[in-house]
């Protein structure tokens, strides 16, 4: 059982807050995915959990224990490194054993456990190699049977795949998350890969400029961004943004369109919708096709709204051609709205 | 064409440098060192070897290193990771640790000289303190064991920061992130030093042993001003052959002889601390 709470953690550097009072619990065995862009924060919180950074505030739990103080091989934590940190004077068989050789685990037991991991991560047959013989997806296999052979309670992983091609990334993506269901570890995983996040997580914690600004399952958090930042920053195309001003109370122009919304006393808002939730037809938001791009399942067109972009994705077989004019209406049920000043959802 | 040949155009004032300098003065050497009166001989190996003092001068120059350069070695590591680990201040102690190799090997001898000389430092402070009534002959002929020690205190002194440079800049090279790998999985900082360390410094190892160990068997200034004739080291010696005694074939073969374990010791060490390609950072 090892539940992770993280109370208040702020993490200051001189003069500039990395993280501000971060608070979040991971159930035991739960696939937690911290997701944002390179300075939000995300790898200096997995470093907190591990015990490589010390907060400047705040507490660290795991499984009941309070661990902010200790250091990191009193945690009952494995790790895997975004280099993968796989020791070059090392053979393979020695990196994985190496945390089983600090526990001085009998030698039968560091055997068995180094060739039950390996073979797992199918390098059974790469154990008298060095690390320098072996390639980038080898490495990242000892990497994580290392983590792995630890049978630790949680694993933490930065970036794991982000030094893999693009293909490898999507075979170890789907091969890790097997293997750290089977595993039955709490994991947290640091990406900045949001496609990654969705397929990976059990829930995603989306982090933006060192807060989390939404944690929740990854459909939750692409269907109901809690901010303006979560959508725009999930999903590929992101989540369209066209200003709403208030036509009565509790409805709303949208770019000529009349809808729906909710009750403020804001005289604009913001109106969103995805790429994919809105249907051509004969009537909606007034649209001038600017680029279209058939993508085989589906044709993405990138039209004009009010003089802002906006990108629909249709259906393969509607014939759009660029200066067109669409009338696009957007699914009720997928219409969010957002606040101008404080970016949260209404 | 042309950028094919330029590196080795680059090479060539270097290489002519040393062939005028270094390799022509070597045959010379050797040529000396084989001949007498023109002919070829082994004599004067036989003569350096035949000599009373040649047995006490290999004696002494190899404990000498071999006391000096193991203690060397653990406090340039001992150093080199504090350094290392400096997170303000670290050039400044690093310059702090190497001043004494801004200073001549002879003048290094001399301010070890004035610390044990019978009017010296050492004691001034001993009868200060009401130690002793009268000063002590340190450095007499009677007490090998103390020039012994006050060569050996001198050298140290003067040349483990050359060998901490070596081990900085060799700790610099070795990723963090293997650092923090050892630590999540369970090592604490002493088995980080001995399983990370240690094994991943060895190229810098190498190079700051196989250089102090040359030192170590050219040590002459130091010996000369703190020992002078009483404790004969191999360099002493060969100066001896060559200035006191006006015998520059033997000398010569000497400073074969030197050279001779000198490169016999760098093979040693080249061997031992070998370096697997495979296994490289």
């Amino acid at each position: 059982m090892a539940e992770i709470v993280i109370k208040q953690v702020a993490k200051r550097f001189g003069g500039f807050t990395a993280l501000h009072s971060i608070d979040l619990t991971i159930a035991d065995q739960e696939f937690m995915v911290l997701l944002g862009a390179s300075g939000c924060g995300k790898t200096t919180l997995l470093r907190i959990v591990a015990g490589l950074e010390t907060p400047s505030q705040g507490e660290v739990w795991i499984g009941g224990r309070r661990v902010d103080h200790l250091p990191p091989r009193e945690r009952g934590i494995a790790m895997v490194f975004q280099n993968y940190a796989v020791f070059p004077h090392l053979t393979v068989f020695e990196n994985i054993a190496f945390g089983l050789r600090m526990k001085k685990l009998p030698q039968q037991e560091v055997d068995g456990r180094v060739n039950r991991t390996a073979e797992l991560m199918h390098i059974e047959q790469l154990l008298k190699r060095y690390s320098g013989q072996l390639s980038g997806g080898q490495r990242q296999r000892v990497a994580v049977a290392r983590a792995l052979a630890m049978e630790p309670d949680v694993i933490l992983m930065d970036e794991p795949l982000s030094n893999l091609d693009a293909l490898l990334r999507l075979e170890m993506r789907a091969e890790l998350k097997g293997v750290l269901a089977a595993s039955k570890t709490t994991t947290i995983y640091v990406t900045h890969d949001q496609v990654e996040a969705m397929s990976l997580a059990d829930r995603i914690a989306v982090m933006h400029q060192g807060r989390i600004v939404q944690a929740a399952s990854p459909v939750e958090v692409y269907r109901n961004p809690a901010a303006r930042f979560v959508g725009s920053f999930i999903g590929n195309p992101p989540m369209n943004f066209i200003p709403a001003t208030k036509t009565a109370d509790g409805s709303w122009t949208v770019a000529g369109l009349t809808l729906p919304g909710p009750k403020s006393d804001k005289q604009t808002i913001e109106f969103a919708i995805r790429p994919e939730d809105v249907d051509a037809g004969n009537e909606g938001i007034n649209a001038t096709v600017r680029v279209v791009e058939p993508l085989g399942p589906h044709t993405l067109v990138t039209c004009d709204v009010e003089g802002g972009l906006f990108r629909a994705i249709l259906e393969s077989n509607a014939t759009v051609a660029v200066g067109d004019h669409l009338r696009l209406s957007p699914k009720p049920d997928r219409v969010r709205w957002f606040d101008p000043e404080t970016t949260n959802a209404l | 064409m042309h950028s094919k040949a330029l590196p080795y155009l680059l090479l060539t004032p270097a290489t002519l440098f040393l062939c005028v300098f270094f390799l022509y003065p070597f045959v010379l050497v050797a040529f000396e060192a084989f001949t007498r009166d023109g002919g070829f001989t082994l004599d004067n190996f036989r003569t350096m070897a035949g000599s009373w003092k040649f047995p006490v001068t290999v004696r002494n120059t190899l404990l000498l290193s071999a006391i000096v350069v193991p203690i060397q070695l653990v406090m340039a590591l001992l150093m080199a990771t504090v350094v290392s680990r400096l997170e303000t201040g670290r050039s400044a102690a690093l310059y702090i640790f190497a001043i004494p190799l801004g200073i001549s090997d002879l003048a290094a001898g001399l301010i070890w000289l004035a610390i044990f000389d019978q009017s010296g430092f050492l004691n001034t402070l001993l009868s200060n303190l009401g130690v002793i009534d009268r000063p002590v002959m340190f450095l007499g002929y009677q007490s090998k064991l103390t020039i012994f020690i006050a060569v050996a205190l001198a050298e140290i002194w003067r040349a483990t920061a050359i060998m901490m440079v070596i081990l900085v800049a060799g700790m610099g090279l070795i990723p963090r992130e293997y650092y923090e790998a050892a630590e999540v999985f369970g090592a604490s900082p002493w088995k980080r030093f001995i399983k990370i360390t240690l094994p991943l410094l060895r190229p810098s190892l190498q190079t700051s042993i196989i250089l102090r160990v040359i030192l170590a068997f050219e040590v002459f200034a130091v010996v000369a001003a703190l020992g002078g004739t009483n404790l004969p080291v191999l360099m002493g010696e060969t100066y001896n052959w060559q200035f006191t005694l006006q015998d520059h074939n033997v000398a010569a073969a000497m400073a074969l002889f030197i050279l001779a374990i000198s490169i016999g010791f760098t093979l040693f060490f080249l061997r031992v601390l070998r370096v697997p390609k495979e296994t490289r950072i």
